[in-house]
């Protein structure tokens, strides 16, 4: 438990002394949220139509930007090598690198989504449970994009190798995420597709970083 | 009581080495010797249990590495090319990360200590990424100063270092052996020891 705390305190750490990584992520979701009202025009029952899928596709992509530093700069100072060498499991590490990703990602992400929704005329109850819904999808994002970038760690081109990985992925989370803000905006309850997500999320933080450390020790070899 | 059997390594297509086996008792140190890409480094991966042997054992204690996995990895502590600290903490942290991730816990007086040794004093609360490739490398050969697991691998452990950061490291290595530690190392440079017990394994290309 305390090897598994002190890996997300110093990955935090270490992401807050390079600040530029996460407000370029950040940019990144603001700026593709924002250009779909510019493209398609001012139309509120459109934009209100689209608003659900548009910020959770730029949610996902925002994400998949952050992942591939997820291993890569502990894997060239050899930071990774001593991971695997610890006396804890591989697996307990990266879960405590996945949790870290999840802070510093996931949960930025949930909290500027309801800003941009405003873009998109939503209601305050579509808006909150938005948020809701990427609060609770993106832990599976992090866990599932950490055997990807498991996976691609020390191949050249990697990043466009991860995407193609991750991205499928990724569609049960866009479709149960989108799908809670949809069924408010259709005036029904979202609970199922939130409790789904939710079991995303816990299968992915769960098993996900226990097949990434297999990927991890293979690419180590 | 370190031992290997019958090892064999192949890297790609090339079989580096073969038949390979060394014995490695308390207060003994292995110097591995041989040319540039004899495997040097994959063997001491090996023995770090980084890298699967094509065929052969290692044992610790007797029985294989791979079964004591955790427990092994608890004895050892391994120095590779790269030095593990990150650029963006100070000597201070990563060498409290180091020890966190080792599983042990160091406190603060303690690594200070540690780097007043290598003389990084003053260079303690200095983010990392301001140091030369000597002082990196210190910074990293600090965390042996407050290691007391028994075996040490190091790869290339005098690389980058000064004439008088050398002898320190050489002493240092010496005392972790007199006092019934085991060293494997590697180094291209004519290093003596005349107070331990030295053996030596050469590679051949």
């Amino acid at each position: 438990m305390r090897a598994l705390l002190h890996v997300i305190v110093r990955d935090l750490r270490l992401a807050l002394r390079r600040p530029a990584d996460i407000v370029s992520t950040l940019f990144f979701f603001v700026i593709v949220a924002s250009l779909f009202p510019l493209g398609v025009g001012p139309d509120p029952a459109l934009l209100r139509q689209l608003a659900p899928g548009v910020l959770w596709v730029g949610a996902l992509l925002a994400t998949m930007l952050s992942l591939p530093r997820l291993f890569a700069d502990d894997f060239r100072d050899g930071t990774l090598e001593q991971m695997a060498l610890s006396p804890n499991p591989l697996g307990l590490a990266v879960l405590g690198k996945v949790v870290a990703h999840w802070l510093y990602s996931g949960l930025p992400l949930a909290v500027l989504a309801p800003v941009l929704g405003l873009q998109f005329d939503l209601s305050t109850g579509a808006l909150g449970v938005l948020t809701f819904s990427i609060l609770l999808g993106t832990p599976a994002l992090s866990g599932i994009g950490a055997i990807g970038a498991g996976l691609t760690l020390g191949l050249r081109g990697g990043g466009v190798l991860l995407s193609l990985l991750v991205l499928p992925l990724y569609i049960p989370v866009l479709i149960f995420g989108a799908g809670a803000v949809d069924a408010v905006a259709g005036g029904l309850e979202p609970q199922t597709h939130l409790a789904l997500l939710t079991a995303l999320s816990v299968g992915g933080v769960a098993f996900a970083p226990w097949i990434a450390a297999l990927a991890l020790k293979l690419a180590l070899e | 009581m370190l031992e290997a059997d019958n090892l064999e390594c192949t890297r790609g297509e090339q079989r580096l080495f073969q038949g390979l086996e060394f014995r490695l008792g308390a207060g003994e140190l292995l110097f591995l010797k041989g040319e540039n890409g004899a495997g040097k480094t994959s063997l001491l991966r090996m023995i770090c249990g980084l890298l699967p042997p094509g065929a052969g054992e290692i044992r610790w204690q007797g029985e294989n590495i791979h079964h004591l996995a955790g427990d092994y990895r608890a004895a050892f502590c391994y120095l590779g090319h790269a030095n593990a600290i990150k650029e963006e903490l100070t000597p201070l942290e990563n060498l409290r990360c180091a020890a966190a991730l080792a599983g042990t816990s160091l406190p603060e007086s303690l690594a200070f200590d540690a780097l007043a040794q290598v003389g990084l004093a003053d260079r303690a609360d200095l983010a990392c990424r301001y140091l030369s490739q000597g002082q990196k490398r210190r910074v990293a050969l600090a965390r042996l100063v407050c290691d007391n697991r028994a075996l040490w691998v190091l790869d290339e452990p005098f690389v980058a270092l000064d004439a008088r950061a050398v002898a320190w490291l050489r002493d240092l290595i010496g005392a972790h052996v007199a006092a019934g530690g085991l060293t494997v190392m590697t180094t291209h440079q004519p290093v003596d020891m005349p107070s331990v017990q030295t053996r030596e394994l050469r590679l051949a290309a």
